[in-house]
């Protein structure tokens, strides 16, 4: 990853692992949706692949001290934008969450997240210990409190929920302390019921569910139930593509993104699952290995934390 | 160093992931592949009509009209809930309502649709039709009502339908499900089997808001048999007039073969009310009505017969010869007995007294003495023997056996001794004897047969009935044949005012007491405690082809009250025999034309129900009748 990167200089391995990713996903999504009127998707989906690979590729072209040399300025935009999707943004589902740029409406916490990350990153880099100081640890979390309360205002609890991983691999990686991590996690489980009972009745809903969707199979806990009956009824080698009764007559909800692991799972089988599970396995290895190999901390950070992300999603 | 940690951590997750799906998909596999198949597949049933009742000439009694019914889909309890105002106010609904049969609906399984409008006005097919895609979770099913004469018209013969109850389920071993119409009362129930047909069922697959998307298969409706009976609907017709206002029953029988040619119990109740859905209110009226509408007297009331039961007596004072034929007793109007005087209903006496004077005037004091003379277990003897104390088996459900004591008999139930004076009561039909008027009809019509016994019934069947002997000799048949002829035809015969010229109508009134004279003096003369008025006819004299057994409640006197029933019956069924009178007309629909205005003109409830069943059927569909012609009436062993 020197400047003047080569063709010979890409990890290959890593390449074939997320197009074998990416492959299996185009497939499902055109399953799940060519029977409907959401048919084409998987067009769609592959142009953005496209681009994502072209971004890639001009990404790889940039030397990622140069975006980190930057990152404050990237954290005040993110911030920025945060606000204005507060005070200007499209109202959807309940929640002020889109701001329309060109035509598209931006999810503006996916942004934030990218940019938390970087942020963390050149600040743990600047650190340069192995031992993170208590001082250390609390602007930390002022980098990070600001942005997150800013996207739980929206509200969005699940872009919010998503983060915390982040900031613990983070922390971890940082070097943090035992006793330090141990305060911290006692501190947040007595901030667990005060946060309980400022949530939404429909977000304590929506956890509660997740824990026990049994309970109410027909009400909040249908779409987690649906998809347990998709993965369940796949049996080993599954249905057959475009054959998921539940996926085809639409009983799996939002069976495109959220839950196209569900799906899968009901066309492709416990083989299928095991096949994708075992690709993001590698690829999460593989990034590894790369990060190991990386030359600083901040590299390190980038490379765990940003493929971190896309795992939890 | 720590980024090996997470490696490992990782691949820990993975297979923790892993271990999850294992889970799901290969141990629970079958669980899931079930509750998914349920998901896809909706089964809507189609109903099988219910097979007909047609009178003994194949005219049409109980038919079927096509309604519809509204389901309501729960799959979805979310929507369904959002959108209850607006079906409620589309279907003319209230919320609660809706609401209490969702309540009471809630342990079915939630893809089990539920009928939240038995019958859909043309209104409500429109708005159904309308939104079909607003509003996804009504559904329209098409059903045969049971459709029945109107106003209790043979009410107690045709019985009513409703839904199975769970007893019903466990009875029939299978066959009858949740939900399905069954036959609850009268003929629907004692022949539901033959007259329910096998519902089919449509399974089709369905997305996930409910639409259907394909058709897996369709299993067609077996539609029921139709069942032929022995009623003649000319003479039920007279029966039931002439019960009009009255508290009682009628039942003709043909004693050659045990046919049931008319049978009527009043009051009574409309059965189209318990066809669609009856409330909960009504039931309950009907159920405490002081009158016991729901009763059917013809063979579940259960009465002392009062002086009917003086052909029993005859019978076996004769057939027993404890007592010369010629027996004969002085009557000065009332006799002592064990210290007791027993009067006789007429004050002043019949003078010498011989049994066919003592039948034909009904002679208290003759018969007080017989009983005597025969006592108690004999009488018993000759009652069981001759249709009295247990059921003739005629094939309704319900029927009672009514009480024919003896010694024994008071010892089993009541643990105590008979005394000699009841006998004295018993033998002119009071006191702890008690029948219905198809016993009576039954005792008769074997008694003027020589002995031959035809189990009554209500299906026409060429084979025979089952058949009880007990050869009673000719000279008594001719002996209590005469004595019965002279009740209506001789001077002075309890019945004279019902003769019929030209017809040899013969009969036994009766009036018996439902309380003592002291006890009547106590509470005074009410209505209800008006003498149960009887009368058994029969006609011809000589082999007798049309019993009649009228019972009129709070009559009064038998002669009065009950035998110009019998004999408005047996002159129409010789008017029709001649040709005087035409056969009435009926269609397919189940509605009788020459049905009196008192039958139609029930109350304002049933017109409504009558006028929202019309306006059901906008599409004029196939008028859906097992008529005779598509499918021959099949006749059953009874």
């Amino acid at each position: 990853m020197n400047e003047g990167t080569g063709i010979r200089d890409y990890d290959w391995w890593l390449v074939t692992i997320i197009f074998a990713i990416c492959g299996i996903g185009l497939l499902e999504i055109w399953s799940a949706t060519h029977a409907s009127h959401l048919a084409g998707m998987h067009w769609k989906q592959a142009w953005w692949i496209a681009m994502g690979f072209g971004f890639m590729l001009l990404l790889s072209r940039l030397d990622y001290h140069s975006v980190l040399d930057k990152a404050p300025i990237l954290y005040v935009i993110g911030i920025i934008a945060l606000l204005a999707v507060l005070v200007a943004g499209n109202t959807r589902y309940g929640a002020k969450r889109w701001l329309p740029v060109m035509g598209e409406f931006l999810q503006v916490s996916e942004l934030a997240k990218l940019i938390i990350i970087v942020s963390l990153a050149r600040f743990f880099a600047e650190v340069r210990t192995e031992r993170l100081s208590v001082a250390d640890l609390c602007k930390a979390a002022v980098l990070i409190t600001v942005p997150i309360g800013l996207i739980l205002l929206q509200p969005d609890l699940g872009t919010a929920m998503v983060l915390i991983p982040v900031v613990l691999v983070g922390a971890y990686l940082a070097g943090i302390q035992w006793k330090h991590a141990a305060v911290m996690v006692l501190a947040a489980a007595l901030m667990v019921p005060i946060g309980w009972h400022h949530l939404k009745p429909y977000q304590k809903e929506r956890v509660t569910t997740f824990l026990r969707p049994e309970e109410d199979p027909k009400g909040s806990g249908y779409q987690i139930l649906q998809s347990k009956i998709a993965v369940g009824s796949g049996g080993f080698w599954g249905k057959g593509l475009g054959h998921g009764s539940q996926n085809q007559l639409g009983f799996v909800p939002v069976r495109y993104s959220d839950f196209i692991l569900a799906a899968l799972a009901e066309e492709l089988g416990f083989a299928g699952v095991f096949v994708t599970l075992v690709l993001y396995t590698a690829l999460l290895l593989r990034l590894i290995q790369n990060a190991q190999h990386a030359k600083d901390r901040a590299g390190m950070f980038l490379v765990m934390n940003v493929r971190l992300r896309r795992f939890v999603n | 160093m720590r980024l090996t940690v997470i490696s490992y951590t990782i691949v820990g997750l993975m297979a923790l992931l892993l271990l999850g799906f294992w889970k799901l998909q290969i141990v629970n596999s079958d669980r899931y592949t079930q509750l998914a198949e349920r998901n896809r597949v909706r089964s809507i049933p189609i109903i099988a009509p219910r097979g007909a009742m047609l009178d003994r000439y194949g005219r049409v009694i109980v038919d079927n009209y096509p309604s519809f019914s509204v389901l309501l889909l729960r799959d979805d309890p979310q929507q369904v809930e959002r959108l209850l105002p607006q079906i409620a106010d589309g279907l003319s609904l209230t919320l609660d309502d809706i609401r209490q049969q969702l309540d009471s609906a809630k342990a079915l399984a939630h893809f089990q649709p539920i009928v939240i409008k038995p019958e859909a006005t043309p209104g409500d097919i429109a708005f159904i039709e309308s939104h079909r895609a607003d509003i996804p979770v009504l559904e329209m099913l098409m059903v045969h009502r049971r459709r029945y004469p109107r106003g209790g018209f043979m009410a107690h013969v045709s019985g009513y339908v409703g839904e199975v109850s769970s007893d019903q389920i466990e009875e029939s071993g299978g066959r009858n499900r949740p939900g399905d119409i069954v036959g609850k009362a009268g003929l629907e129930r004692q022949y539901n089997d033959h007259l329910m047909g096998v519902d089919g069922m449509r399974r089709s697959v369905v997305n996930n808001v409910g639409r259907e998307v394909g058709r897996l298969e369709q299993t067609d409706a077996v539609p029921g048999k139709p069942i032929r009976l022995t009623i003649d609907y000319d003479l039920q017709l007279v029966a039931e007039e002439a019960l009009v206002g009255k508290k009682g029953a009628v039942v003709a029988v043909d004693p050659r073969t045990g046919e049931v040619v008319a049978m009527a119990s009043q009051p009574s109740y409309d059965p189209n009310d318990f066809a669609i859905r009856i409330s909960k209110e009504e039931w309950q009226a009907l159920n405490e009505d002081p009158e016991r509408p729901l009763l059917d007297r013809a063979i579940q009331a259960q009465l002392a017969p009062g002086s009917v039961f003086k052909i029993l007596m005859s019978t076996a004072m004769l057939e027993s010869k404890a007592v010369p034929a010629d027996y004969h007793v002085f009557c000065p109007g009332s006799a002592q007995f064990y210290g007791r005087v027993f009067h006789d209903w007429e004050a002043k006496g019949h003078g010498d007294v011989n049994l066919h004077k003592a039948i034909v005037h009904s002679c208290d004091v003759f018969f007080y003495n017989l009983g005597k003379q025969l006592g108690i277990d004999r009488i018993s003897f000759y009652a069981g023997n001759l249709g009295l104390g247990h059921k003739t088996g005629v094939d309704l459900p319900g029927e009672e056996p009514g009480v024919m004591p003896s010694e024994a008999w008071k010892q089993r139930v009541f643990h105590q001794k008979w005394y000699p004076g009841e006998t004295i009561s018993v033998a002119i039909g009071q006191g702890a004897i008690a029948v219905t008027p198809i016993q009576i009809a039954y005792m008769v019509g074997g008694i003027v047969n020589g002995g031959r016994f035809h189990q009554p019934h209500l299906l026409l069947s060429d084979k025979p009935a089952p058949e009880i002997d007990f050869p009673i000799s000719d000279s008594t048949v001719d002996t209590v044949t005469e004595g019965m002829y002279g009740v209506v035809n001789e001077p002075g015969g309890t019945a004279g005012a019902s003769r019929l010229p030209g017809i040899e109508l013969c009969g036994k009134t009766g009036s018996a007491q439902v309380i003592s004279e002291q006890g009547l003096k106590r509470v005074g003369k009410r209505a209800e405690l008006k003498d149960t008025a009887w009368f058994v006819g029969f006609a011809p004299r000589q082999n007798p082809e049309i019993i009649v057994s009228v019972l009129v409640q709070g009559g009064g006197h038998g002669g009065v009250a009950a035998a110009p029933i019998a004999r408005a019956i047996v002159k129409a069924y010789y008017d029709k025999k001649q040709g005087k009178i035409p056969p009435q007309q009926l269609t397919t629909q189940a509605v009788p034309p020459g049905i009196p205005p008192s039958f139609a003109a029930d109350t304002a409830r049933n017109n409504k129900t009558d006028a929202e069943a019309e306006e059901a059927v906008p599409m004029k569909p196939e008028p859906v009748s097992a008529a005779p012609q598509s499918t021959p009436p099949v006749t059953l062993n009874p």
